[in-house]
């Protein structure tokens, strides 16, 4: 059995945190440049380089690359052979967020109550926590700043069996179609499909936050993924949804065993400045 | 072309700007987003004064992160319009002249806008280092407690924006959409 104290925690989640906001993941970047590269639309050309500069200067100036640093999703995964010392593990993360957010100037974007009061909570805390257990003696942490520019975007809807590939083409399609200009494109695409209604939104996030190039194991799945990824990319919204041919950078599926009388989809979206940051300890 | 603009920004100004043109703004302009928004609609309603004056201005919807010590402003590009279409009318009633935001308006908003003469800016959504540095000076004026939500009034040079939608209901948005599909049927043939 392995001893963590939890102010080792606090300490890796405050400088995910710092570093999730100003630099962009370097497979985002490359993308964005690729992107540029074979953008045929020169508006679009133009908007891709405004956004591949900002990333740049972003990184260079230690200035969050987008102003909505938004809420903190933190994915962590615990090994089963680890016991925490020292305090509270959920005050500790909090903890943490909390500490990086006013140590890198970032926004603080959380209200307590979400609909009577709506009162600045002015530390971005609460974070949203996933915790799941694995086996071994490591602990991993991802941390990924949300906006809701585009979280606002994402779906969720519990299909029929009988709506079959073609219904889940559509839901999707239609889903980064409505969020065109209002998700910051060109956005970054996690569809969860199969589980329940709980755990379809959390397939959708985990995908959302693969390797760009990561492709499904399943090359049924994989054919879809890039299926999806081109159709999106033939919507014509373009970067910032001034028209063009880069509306997606990537689409990624996750998928979970479900019941015999479902099938749930939920299509996470995300805008270019697809943030995130892992550690393992 | 860049066309260049300064506020205050007068009907004439908007009258010459069409959707696509791209813009680099200059002058003074306020902040607000969706909780300041609310309160300058209650005030208006309450018929209590405004913390600043509506008249030919422009309101940059932006919640910007904190700034740094040493530097004017931090990170700061356009938040989602779309939640400030339930207010956006009666402040253009009321005078305003210009928005800043990105993402979809609804058919109320661009009504509003024919009818007042108003014009909705589009900024690049997620470029907020490069956006930030257009801004020479900010101040806080009103709902400080609302924290990355306060009304400030910057002082900008050259802050990059497009014409979204002009005063005549064109929207860059469906325009830009369709030329580009238009020039992929073109290839195509």
């Amino acid at each position: 059995m392995r001893e963590i104290n939890v102010d080792i925690i606090t300490e890796a989640v405050c400088k995910l945190a710092m570093d999730a906001c100003v630099h962009l993941p370097h497979d985002v970047l490359s993308r964005l440049e690729e992107c540029l590269e074979n953008e045929p639309f020169t508006m679009a050309k133009e908007t891709l380089q405004v956004i591949v500069d900002n990333a740049r200067i972003a990184s260079k100036t230690a200035t969050p690359i987008c102003q909505d640093t938004g809420m903190a999703c933190i994915f962590m995964e615990i090994g089963q052979d680890v016991h925490f010392v020292g305090g509270d593990l959920n005050e500790a993360i909090h903890r943490g967020v909390a500490k990086g957010y006013e140590a890198g100037y970032l926004r603080k974007s959380i209200v307590d109550d979400p609909m009577f009061d709506r009162v600045n909570t002015k530390n971005n805390t609460p974070a949203a926590i996933h915790y799941e257990i694995v086996p071994g003696e490591q602990v991993t942490i991802t941390l990924a700043p949300k906006g809701f520019g585009s979280e606002n975007m994402s779906k969720i809807k519990m299909l029929k069996p009988s709506d079959g590939v073609e219904g889940v083409k559509q839901f999707v399609l239609e889903t980064i179609e409505s969020a065109g200009a209002n998700a910051c494109p060109p956005m970054v695409i996690g569809v969860g499909i199969g589980g329940n209604f709980e755990t379809v939104a959390l397939s959708a996030k985990k995908a959302m936050l693969k390797e760009l190039d990561e492709k499904h194991p399943d090359p049924r799945y994989a054919a879809l993924e890039e299926e999806l990824l081109e159709k999106a990319n033939a919507l014509g919204i373009g970067p910032a949804g001034f028209g063009g041919k880069t509306t997606a950078l990537a689409l990624h599926i996750e998928t979970k065993p479900t019941h015999i009388a479902g099938m749930p989809v939920a299509v996470a979206i995300c805008c270019h400045v697809a943030r995130h940051k892992k550690v393992t300890l | 072309m860049i066309k260049r603009i300064t506020t205050p920004l007068t009907p004439e100004k908007v009258r010459a700007l069409r959707a696509g043109d791209q813009v680099l703004i200059s002058g003074t302009i306020y902040t607000g987003r969706d909780a300041a928004h609310r309160r300058l609609c209650e005030a208006v309603e309450a018929n209590q004064p405004l913390p600043f004056d509506p008249q030919d201005a422009i309101i940059y919807y932006v919640g910007p992160t904190p700034t740094p010590p040493g530097k004017v402003f931090g990170s700061g590009g356009p938040t989602t319009s779309g939640r400030m279409d339930a207010y956006a009318p009666t402040m253009l009633s009321l005078g305003l002249r210009g928005m800043i935001g990105k993402g979809y308006r609804n058919d109320a908003v661009k009504e509003a806008m024919k009818k007042y003469q108003g014009i909705y800016f589009g900024a690049i959504g997620g470029a907020g280092a490069v956006i930030g540095n257009a801004v020479q000076s900010c101040e806080i004026i009103a709902y400080e407690d609302l924290g990355p939500e306060a009304i400030r009034r910057l002082e900008v040079k050259d802050f990059p924006a497009v014409v979204v939608i002009d005063c005549e209901g064109n929207d860059l948005y469906e325009m830009g959409r369709h030329q580009y599909l238009e020039n992929c049927k073109e290839n195509a043939a």
